[in-house]
Parts: C-alpha cells; structure tokens; sequence
C-alpha cells in the first residue's frame, strides 16, 4: 500500500480551555488536526472528549484559547457556520430523524448544500429540478458506499442501532465535508457492526480523502484504524503521537489502569 | 430450428442487435434507478469486453472463470469469451478460496473475472497455487485502488483497450465469431456435487440451444418477457433461464442490486417468467405469514378466509375447470382484495410461467400458490441434461410430479427403479474425468440421472429421492430420506432435516429449526431466548416439533409403501447446517453421509435409547476462521401411528398409538443444552 499523503495541519486548536461553573472541563488543550489523517480522541470517561468535539464544530466556545481552520483563526461561531465551512459530525446518541426513511435523513444532509430556496424547491421546475437530482444522485452514491440499498426507504426509527449509525454516518457524508467527526461511530455495537464500521471510515478516509477525527473506547479499533492518537485525561492533554508511541507511555497506562503504588 | 439458425450465442446476440437493436436486453439497478442496455449496446460492450481479451492474449479454446453476483458485465464476459471461441466457466460467489482453487486448477484458468474486492481478495489467497492464472480482471473497483499487482485489470481498462483494438481491426470480432458453430463448447459448468469433488460438466452450444428453444415453444415465451436474474450464475438453471434463453428468444434479463434487495427489485421488476427453488417460494410464505400475524384483526380474518377460498376454487380455476358462478364471484372479490395486492407486493403480479425445481415442493406451498392463480410449474432436469426433462403442461399440473418429457426428450426407468434419459442437451463430458463421464453418458446414449422414479398413470415422472439414498430398513421395507426429509421441512418451524435408517431398525432425525419462524413464534408467546443454540434447545420448542413429527408419522402411516418409516425419535442440532462446514451443497442439498460422518456420536445417541446425545465439532465463520463448538442435545422420543388399515368396524380413522419403542415415548426427555463456542483463530 502507498505511503498515505498526510498533509498540513487543517484544524490547529490553541490552548483551549473551558470550564461549566467550577468544572473545568479543557485545561488548555492544543492540538492539531492534519489533512487526510485519521486522528483518534480517547481518554477515560469525563476526560473532555466530547466537549473538544464540541468546541471544533462551534457548538461550545471556549473561555480561552484559539481554532485555526484552514489558516483562518475563528472567533465566535455557530455549529450553522462550523458545518457549511466544511465540518460534519455525528453523535454519540443517534440523532437521527426516526419517522423519515433513511433517503431522506440522507438528504437532509444536502440541505447546506441547496442552492434555491424553497419557493423554488416547491415549483420543482428547471434548474430546482436539476439540482434536486443531482442531490438526489449523491445521496444514492452515499447509500450505495455504505451499502444500505436494502433500507433505502424504511423509516430509520425501524432500523437496529447498528444501522442507524451507519445512516448517520451517511448524513454526514452528504454533506461532502472537508472533516468528519465522528463521536463513539462504533459504541454499542456488536464485532461484526463494529468490522464493518471501521471499513467504511477507512474506506471514507481513502476515497474521499476525508479528514476524520473520532472518539472510540474501543482500544483495538483505535490502535488499528488510527494514523495518530491523542489522549485526554481530566481536560488536560497526557499524550500525542502514532499508536504505537501512545500505547506504552507510561501516562497513558496511569490513566487508563490507575497509578502504581 | 433451419440450418440457416445462428447456432451459438455470440450469433444471436449478432442477430437481435440487428433485428431488435433498441429493445433493452438487460437491466441492472444502479444508485436506486434502473440502468438498461439494449440490445445494440449490448452487442457494443461485448465486442468491447472481446476485443480487450484478445488483445491481453486470450485464444481460442482458453477458460476464462467468472465470479461474482449477477451484473450484466458478467454475462457480457460470457458473451464475449464465447464469441473469441473460449470457455467461459462460472463459479459459486459464496466459494470458499480452497473450493475456488480446484476448479482453476482443475480448469485450466487463464484470465478470471471478478465481481469485486471480495472476491480479488479470494483470488489473490489462490493465485499461488494455481500458476496458470495469469490475469485477474475486476468490474467494481471500490477498494481496491491499493492493490498494486499487475495482473489485477480494470474491466473498464480492458474494454478501453478493446475499443481501441477494435478501432484498428473493425471486422475482427465479427470475422472471431463466424468461427465458431454449434458442435463448440459452449460452457463448463462445476457441479456442487452432492458427493466428493466438483465435476465440470461440459455442455456445446448445440446442447443449450436446442433445449433451450424447445422449453421456449413449450411454454410460448417471447421477446417481451421479463427476468430477474437472482441465482447463482454457476449453476446451469440460471445460467439457462437469465442467458441462454434470453439469447435464443431475446427477451430482458434484469440484475438486482444486491443480494440483500431481490424482494424489493422483484416487486419493482414484476417479472414475467420466474424461477426459484422450493425454499425461496417457501420463505415467501413464512415472511407473508409473519406479517400477517402483525395485522390487524380485520385484515387477518379476510386473509385467512379469502385463502380458504382460493384453496378450495383456486386450483380448478387457474385449470380451466367448472366452477360455480357463487364461488367464481368469490374467487373474483379476493382477487381484489387479498391475492391481487398480496402478488403485486411479491413482484409475482405478471407471471405467465414460474418455474420450481431442484427439490420436491411441499404441497401445500404449492398449491397455496397457484390458488393465488400464479402458474407455478415444476421440472425436472440437471445440469447434464442443459435442465429441461420434464415440464408439466398448463392444466395438467400436479404437486408431486414432474411432468410428461419434453420434446426430443427421451426417458426410460431401469429395473433398479433409476431415470435415464436421452436427449439433445445431453452433456458431451466431463472435463478431464474420462471415467466418471463412462459411468454417466454409457456408450448405449442413455445417461444414468442417478435418480429413482417412476411414471404415474398420467405418463408423469415422479421422482423420490436419489437412486443411492435409497435404503432399506432392518426389516426390509423402503427407505427413502429424502421422501421423509421433505416433508418435515415442509413445516414452517423446520429449516432443515436429516434422517437416517438405513440398514437401522427404525428412522431417526435431526432437525434445525427455522430461526426466523421459531424466532417470531417464541417471541409471541414471551419465550426469552439468548441465540440460535438457546433456543434450538428450548422444552417448548422441542415441544413444537415433536407435533410436527408426530403430524408427519400420521401422514406416512396412510401410505403403505412408506408406513414402516415413521420416525420415532429426533434432537434439534444447536446449529446451523452449513454449506462453509461441508454440510449442506452450494444449492443447499443437505450432503447425509458427511453429517452423519460428522455428528456420528448424536446419531448413535439416537439409536442407543439414550435421553442426551453430547458432541463437539468445528465450524467454519464466513470470513474462514475456524472455531469448536459442543454441546449437549437432548433427544425426544415420538409417538408412531397405526398403518391405515382397510376400515373393518369403525369408519373412524384409525386411533392413535401411543409410545411403541421405549415405553416413554412423547413424555419429555430433561437435558439443557451446555452450548458454547471458542474461536480459534
């Protein structure tokens, strides 16, 4: 296999810092995403994983500290704003709309991407007839990426968790991002869910050239999927670098199995 | 058929792009919309696909192998390898690399294509061991833009190439196909095989295209009939129905989109010729009936009654027989009611002729569906015989027979009770296996089918089981398994069943539940159950089946020539038979000696009157890895029922006796099944 191109840092976060009333939650984190890599978040329980997520894609905002994206240094932003510029997500909950089939939630995924407004959208004529299509051809590469045919139009509601995870992962493909975080993609599921999640973020990673960062407690997953781990501990940064560097520092090790006496 | 008649399938394809160049020819469902090709672009991509081969070195009389799931590339490269005056050979999708090296081996393969990563990934696990494969052609590149090995070819590559081929040599193709001529091999097709290795079996052109024809002036199919191709491509029932005869009458051949989406392309397609094994039309069923159980009230009582109207009228109208104007009106408002919306939701809506074959139908199945007026018809054939034997004629169908010969068709019974045959589509041989082609095709022109059968009064062949399953019992009297087998699994609980007797003082079985069926009933009544070998080993399910078994001995007991075959004790396996462990063929034919080869300490447990049978065996998972796996299987002893004796005093049907073996026959044997699995890998 060829050497995969990792390029420049996409996302660079600068001592972050933010704190729920007395709790802090991200004790000056820096940490920097690279173009085409697959980066791993992991940490015991309440080690701020999910708060640094939620921090990238503007959906907290830091007390302290700066974001980087693609060399533009943001202030305030809105989750709105996160997405069109290229950021997609999904949740450690499923959040997903349950009464619509999975084409749809699919396209929902598009939406950012819908040049006319509804007006035009509801005379479906000429040019909002044509895009529509156009969205509709890309959600229909997406399904058959994920292999999904089978559910194309069965309400996501009816659908065993494994699958609505993948439908979610859909949606955020949809919207072609530039970076895709993914929070717990593998929680809850079973090894073979779990075999076929990680081919499909590899295959993402590979075909699309998507930057992914993720959240995984599955250790086994992370080591192999992952190009560089970084691992969190009480909001604070314990270790950053290539799994094999992370797996035998002896922090890590504290932090996942206690400190020796 | 004239002299003058195309006489292989590169000319037919010639001949229909130039008589119905705009008619589609096939069709594959492609990102959630039906692509089509016609006839001409066909023609177009199987000149493409040839001249590409050529110019990558492929000769005449090289075998090209094809794997993968039915996608109209695939047939091209049939089309194509044919036209260059090579063999095409398929091969099962779902093979294992070792069952997939024989064959290469076997056949000599030169140039292979393949469907997808999967089976690259296959592919590339043998290429060590087949040296004579040189190159690997793939048609889905998805994944694979990493793998750099130079013998891996685009399939769109290879056509580039043979546009450009083509470009330079424009009468080339044409010049390639006029070569070849009737007498040709056409295909060499690998046979499951119930026993021992694969055989391939080589058919000419002149074989297929002939039988083919004559089953299409039988049934009076034309170029407007639509197909769904779904089966196997290796397997010869296919291979006629989705190519051969779309060839010889230019009709449409339509590829789903996955294997995982048949139902809903079927229901979209609306197919007017179809086919399908016993145990496809049989899931149908058990997925109507399931769902009929989740309707409401109302619905289910319209259901059940108008089906007990068409069971009753049903069958003597789609026969053209006299009904009564009351029962006709009837029949017409469950047409619109229920049997209308129910075939338009099974796709089966449009059919003019569905095909089953490969295993005896259970009747019920059978006659539930052409009550429902779909004109379902069985066969009789096999691969060495390009399939059609028999077919039953509209009108004079019946659930257990196969029908009259068909034209051309020749069939006597040996005095063994064994089919033989001749006809045009009888195989020329197999491919370098001089003794086993002797053994079938005898020097007198008959082929020994290695089926036992009969002619019923109406000329109809009956056919029972294999002519080497049947077996007597200690005593003497007939044994026939598969006569057995067939009508436990005709239960809706009971995937699969295996009995044994032979040369045994009474027949035994085991049976493997249906997890979906036994799976929905448990759940109805509030049965928890962990996993498949949980609740195979449940006292309520052993409960259901012992019904069923005891249902089945009160059917055997009314027919004298199989009464003494009741079946007086059973287990439910805690797993699975599989074709990946060698237990069931690629057709899913369950292979009886290797189960009982395998499972030998449970079947002595049978016969030995103890309550639990223990063993321990390997499995294989889908990915190959093997594990163990043991367990602990309780038997069940089953109450046998009197012959039906000629009635004397009583007009009552005869009583039913209780336990005749053991004494404890029908009362619960305890034992928990200690089922675990450790994977090795």
């Amino acid at each position: 296999m060829p050497e995969k191109r990792i390029g420049e840092p996409i996302l660079t976060a600068e001592q972050i810092s933010l704190a729920f009333g007395g709790i802090t939650a991200l004790n000056a984190i820096s940490l920097e995403i690279r173009r085409h890599e697959i980066l791993a978040m992991i940490g015991p329980n309440g080690a701020g994983k999910t708060s640094m997520l939620n921090v990238i894609n503007g959906f907290y905002h830091p007390q302290a500290g700066t974001i980087t994206w693609k060399g533009e240094t943001r202030g305030h932003m809105r989750p709105y704003h996160a997405a069109s510029q290229g950021i997609a997500r999904t949740f450690q909950n499923v959040a997903l709309f349950k009464g619509m089939t999975t084409l749809d939630n699919i396209m929902t995924g598009r939406l950012l991407r819908m040049r006319r407004n509804f007006l035009w959208q509801m005379v479906y004529f000429g040019p909002a007839e044509r895009e529509e299509l156009e969205h509709r051809a890309h959600a229909e590469r997406i399904i058959d990426f994920l292999e999904i045919q089978t559910i194309r139009k069965t309400p996501v509601g009816r659908l065993p968790y494994g699958l609505q995870k993948r439908v979610e992962l859909g949606r955020a493909l949809a919207m072609e991002p530039e970076l895709l975080l993914l929070d717990e993609p593998m929680a809850g599921m079973n090894v073979e869910e779990k075999e076929d999640m990680c081919r499909f973020i590899l295959d993402v990673n590979d075909e699309f050239g998507t930057t992914i960062a993720l959240i995984e407690h599955d250790m086994g997953v992370v080591m192999d999927i992952s190009d560089r781990v970084v691992v969190l501990d009480y909001g604070r940064k314990i270790a950053d670098g290539p799994p094999d560097e992370v797996r035998t520092s002896p922090e890590v090790i504290a932090a996942y199995l206690g400190e020796q006496r | 058929m004239t002299l003058s008649a195309p006489d292989t399938f590169p000319k037919l394809l010639l001949k229909h792009a130039r008589l119905r160049p705009d008619r589609p020819a096939n069709r594959e469902k492609d990102c959630g919309i039906w692509q089509s090709w016609t006839w001409a672009e066909v023609g177009a991509e199987v000149e493409a696909f040839g001249c590409g081969l050529f110019a990558m070195g492929f000769r005449r009389g090289d075998k090209l192998a094809i794997i993968g799931d039915n996608r109209p590339r695939l047939y091209w490269a049939i089309a194509a390898t044919q036209a260059l005056g090579g063999v095409p050979v398929p091969i099962y999708q779902d093979s294992i690399a070792e069952e997939m090296a024989f064959v290469f081996d076997h056949a000599e393969v030169r140039f292979a294509v393949a469907e997808d990563q999967e089976q690259v990934d296959k592919l590339l696990a043998i290429k060590e061991r087949c040296p004579r494969l040189e190159t690997v052609i793939f048609s889905d590149p998805r994944g694979l833009r990493h793998y750099d090995q130079p013998f891996l070819v685009n399939y769109a590559t290879v056509q580039q190439r043979g546009r450009e081929f083509a470009g330079d040599n424009r009468d080339f193709f044409r010049g390639e196909i006029a070569k070849g001529s009737g007498g040709d091999t056409a295909i060499i097709l690998y046979t499951s095989g119930t026993t021992g290795r694969p055989k391939g079996v080589v058919l000419s052109f002149d074989n297929i295209i002939v039988t083919a024809t004559n089953a299409i002036v039988f049934e009076g199919l034309t170029d407007r009939e639509e197909v769904l191709a779904y089966l196997p491509m290796a397997w010869i029932g296919e291979h006629i129905f989705s190519y051969a005869q779309a060839y010889c009458a230019g009709f449409c051949t339509s590829c789903p989109e996955s294997g995982a989406t048949v139902m809903l392309d079927l229901c979209e397609l609306g197919p007017t010729y179809f086919f399908a094994p016993p145990r496809i039309f049989e899931n149908i069923l058990t997925q109507v009936m399931i769902r009929m159980e989740d309707a409401g009230w109302a619905k289910r009582k319209l259901f059940h009654y108008f089906l007990r109207v068409a069971k009753r009228v049903g069958l003597p109208i789609l026969d053209r027989q006299s009904v009564s104007f009351v029962d006709r009106l009837l029949y017409w408002l469950g047409d619109v009611l229920v049997y209308g919306p129910l075939k338009n939701t099974l796709g089966l809506s449009r059919v003019r002729v569905a095909y089953t074959a490969g295993e005896a139908i259970g009747p019920d199945l059978f006659i539930f569906y052409r009550s429902l007026g779909i004109n379902l018809k069985q066969l009789y054939g096999m691969t060495e015989s390009s399939v059609f034997l028999c077919i039953q004629k509209d009108g004079e169908v019946k659930p257990d027979t196969a029908g009259p010969p068909i034209k051309g068709v020749d069939i006597r019974i040996a005095d063994d009770g064994e089919v033989l045959f001749k006809s045009p589509g009888a195989f020329q041989s197999y491919y370098r296996d001089p003794e086993a082609t002797v053994e079938t095709k005898r020097p007198d022109g008959w082929v020994h089918t290695g089926d036992s059968g009969f002619f019923d009064g109406d000329g109809q062949l009956k056919i029972i089981d294999r002519a080497k399953d049947v077996g007597r019992l200690e005593d003497g009297s007939l044994f026939a398994p598969k006569y057995l087998e067939n009508k436990l699994k005709f239960f809706s609980w009971i995937k699969e069943a295996v009995v044994f007797g032979d040369g045994r003082p009474f027949v035994a079985a085991f049976l493997n539940i249906d997890l979906e069926a036994v799976g929905d009933w448990a759940e109805r009544r509030g049965f928890a159950y962990a996993s498949y070998q949980d609740l195979a080993a449940q006292d309520t399910v052993y409960d259901l089946l012992q019904s069923c078994v005891e249902q089945v001995n009160r059917d055997l007991a009314a027919e004298p020539a199989v009464a003494a075959s009741q079946i007086r004790r059973f287990l439910v396996l805690h797993k699975e038979l599989d074709a990946d462990d060698g237990e069931l063929t690629r057709t899913r034919k369950v292979r009886r000696r290797i189960i009982a080869a395998r499972y030998q300490p449970l079947v002595e447990a049978l016969y030995s009157g103890r309550p639990t049978g223990r063993i321990e065996t390997e499995i294989t998972f889908e990915d190959g890895r093997k594990g163990r796996m043991r367990a602990e299987l309780a038997i069940r002893n089953v109450a046998t029922s009197l012959p039906a004796v000629e009635p004397v005093v009583s007009e009552k049907p005869p009583p039913q006796l209780s336990p005749v073996d053991t004494g404890e026959g029908g009362t619960r044997v305890s034992g928990r099944v200690g089922a675990d699995i450790g994977a090795s890998c």
